[in-house]
């Protein structure tokens, strides 16, 4: 089922001349209101006269996640804040957050977003909703409730975890749909075995799955499980939060919403536009942005445009399943971790080096991520006595828990023992096959 | 008299042990005593040397994080009761033992128990006191 037909299925000459309308009025709207981008214009020599097509997106300068972090938290606001109605946050590369605040025609274009996304899955306004998405800052939770509510469907806010009652919830409640991070979905799959209930027997029919990188094989995996198809979706907290792209019953490659977000490839290396069915990373323009608008946004995520018209009958480009980064972000239960995080947590502890090595493997079992922080011990914080080495452990762990918002394993490691090669230490170890 | 311990710190993996006792054979130094404090992560080695400072400088060569501790070696007669003697004092006299086991003595005919106390100091004049004799002889 299609949202709404005459956007996500217009005639492309239309789409890009509404585009240029569009991408037209943001660049005249930033340049006048954000003396972030205004400087930035000026410093590459051009001005909103000189975006004479579509194509002159590419003379402009990018954005990048350390623009945001410099402008946090209200830097790149183009609207008085009275006009802002929410504000969501995510954590950026140092610990500085990243925010994404919307108008109330950026939350509608949200709700659109996340409304397509969930009619893409063959979400109607008969399906009820299972949003096991956590809600607050993070985009996901409320996110999808949105899209939810917007369909007409019914939600249940359930928010992430507590499986005993996600599936209790699914068995009363008769969810059709449901919406968490891949990895979750295979977890709640095999506690619900474990508990004696087949989870086929649920009546689940769909799952919107992002958050996360996840494979074609862990697809046939969920959909084995519960007898389901399960439907890849993307976006991310800076644009606009989950709803950017979205795959349709096809299931293969994700439509854009591009008449809100514009979607570039670019070479990661030099910063030029590739053409259609080259692999690059993803940099997207948010056109109808009101509140907080980028420009060429470096999404850091590789993939490609898709060439071939989509046989759902949507014209919208579609992009490929993710490929991975350019960056050295790892993305752990959904959360985002920068290797640099775990360092400046590091850092603020007495007596800790900030030598230390991340180990992430996901489990067979439980399909979840785990981590496991190996940190050298610094001669200063040797006591001969155990039970302080274990409170130490305990506030490395304690502190890692409130920097980056997951729990992570910590073990204690002796001085030099962390693999170093040519002066510079071996990070993270990702031992998890996708 | 209080002697010095050294405690070294081990992480959980094979042969960490055996890397010690290597490294302390190859500078020819003589353990004493030895004790293993462990958990599921990590353990600390503590030992009892014939050299402090020559021990010291081998592992510290070798990036062993280790530690010097005050601790109290008490000789007492290789009979029974005599470590429940000892105690007993202690308890009496609010001495609080963190830690203790026993080392080889030269003589063979007495034992040397290796006391860590929480107030060393404390506990040597409660040792001297009661006429108890300590060794540095190692």
């Amino acid at each position: 089922m299609i949202w709404n037909p005459e956007n996500e299925c217009m005639d492309r000459a239309a789409m890009r001349s509404l585009q240029f309308a569009r991408l037209k009025n943001l660049v005249e709207r930033v340049y006048t209101n954000v003396p972030f981008y205004r400087t930035k214009l000026d410093e590459a020599g051009v001005s909103p006269n000189d975006i004479k097509t579509l194509d002159d997106l590419a003379k402009l300068p990018f954005t990048t996640k350390d623009d945001l972090r410099v402008t946090y938290p209200y830097g790149l606001l183009a609207v008085p804040q009275a006009e802002i109605v929410e504000i969501h946050m995510s954590s950026g590369t140092t610990g500085t957050p990243v925010i994404d605040a919307y108008t109330q025609r950026d939350m509608d274009d949200w709700f659109e977003g996340m409304a397509r996304t969930l009619s893409g899955a063959g979400g109607t306004r008969n399906d009820i909703v299972q949003n096991a998405y956590g809600y607050g800052l993070f985009t996901g939770g409320l996110g999808a409730h949105y899209g939810a509510q917007r369909i007409g469907a019914t939600v249940i806010p359930v928010s992430s975890g507590n499986t005993e009652k996600q599936l209790m919830l699914m068995r009363d409640f008769k969810s059709t749909i449901i919406t968490c991070t891949p990895s979750y979905a295979l977890y709640m799959a095999e506690q619900a075995r474990e508990m004696g209930i087949d989870p086929t027997s649920l009546g689940l029919r769909a799952g919107c799955f992002g958050a996360e990188p996840w494979s074609e094989n862990m697809r046939k995996e969920i959909e084995k499980a519960w007898n389901i198809k399960a439907y890849d979706i993307y976006g991310l907290t800076e644009i606009t939060g989950p709803g950017v792209a979205f795959e349709c019953a096809e299931q293969y490659g994700m439509h854009v919403n591009e008449d809100f977000w514009y979607p570039e490839i670019i070479d990661p290396a030099t910063g030029k536009v590739l053409p259609e069915g080259e692999k690059g990373e993803l940099v997207i323009t948010t056109i109808t942005k009101e509140g907080t608008p980028l420009i060429r946004y470096r999404t850091r995520d590789i993939t490609f445009i898709i060439k071939e018209r989509c046989g759902c009958g949507r014209t919208t480009r579609r992009i490929h399943r993710l490929f991975g980064r350019t960056d050295d972000l790892l993305i752990i239960r959904g959360v985002n971790v920068f290797p640099s995080q775990i360092e400046h947590a590091l850092m603020e502890i007495q007596h800790v080096e900030p030598n230390y090595l991340i180990i992430v493997d996901r489990s067979a079992q439980t399909h979840l991520d785990d981590a496991e922080l190996h940190v050298e011990v610094n001669p200063e914080a040797f006591s001969d006595e155990t039970k302080d080495m274990e409170q130490l452990r305990n506030k490395i762990e304690a502190t890692m828990k409130s920097k980056l918002g997951i729990a992570i394993k910590v073990k204690l490691v002796e001085p030099k023992s962390i693999e170093r090669s040519i002066g510079k230490a071996k990070r993270v170890i990702d031992k998890r096959q996708i | 008299m209080k002697i010095q311990q050294i405690s070294i710190f081990l992480e959980n993996a094979a042969g960490r042990l055996a890397e010690v006792t290597r490294v302390l054979k190859d500078g020819g130094i003589n353990l004493r005593a030895l004790m293993i404090a462990d958990t599921a992560d990590f353990g600390i080695l503590r030992i009892i040397v014939d050299s402090v400072p020559k021990a010291m400088e081998i592992l510290e060569k070798e990036k062993f994080t280790t530690k010097t501790t005050d601790v109290l070696a008490v000789t007492v007669p290789d009979s029974v009761g005599s470590l429940a003697g000892v105690l007993e004092l202690f308890e009496k006299n609010e001495i609080n033992i963190e830690y203790l086991y026993a080392a080889l003595d030269k003589a063979g005919e007495t034992a040397v128990i290796i006391f860590k106390v929480e107030d060393v100091e404390k506990g040597l004049a409660v040792v001297e006191k009661n006429g108890l004799s300590t060794t540095d002889h190692f």
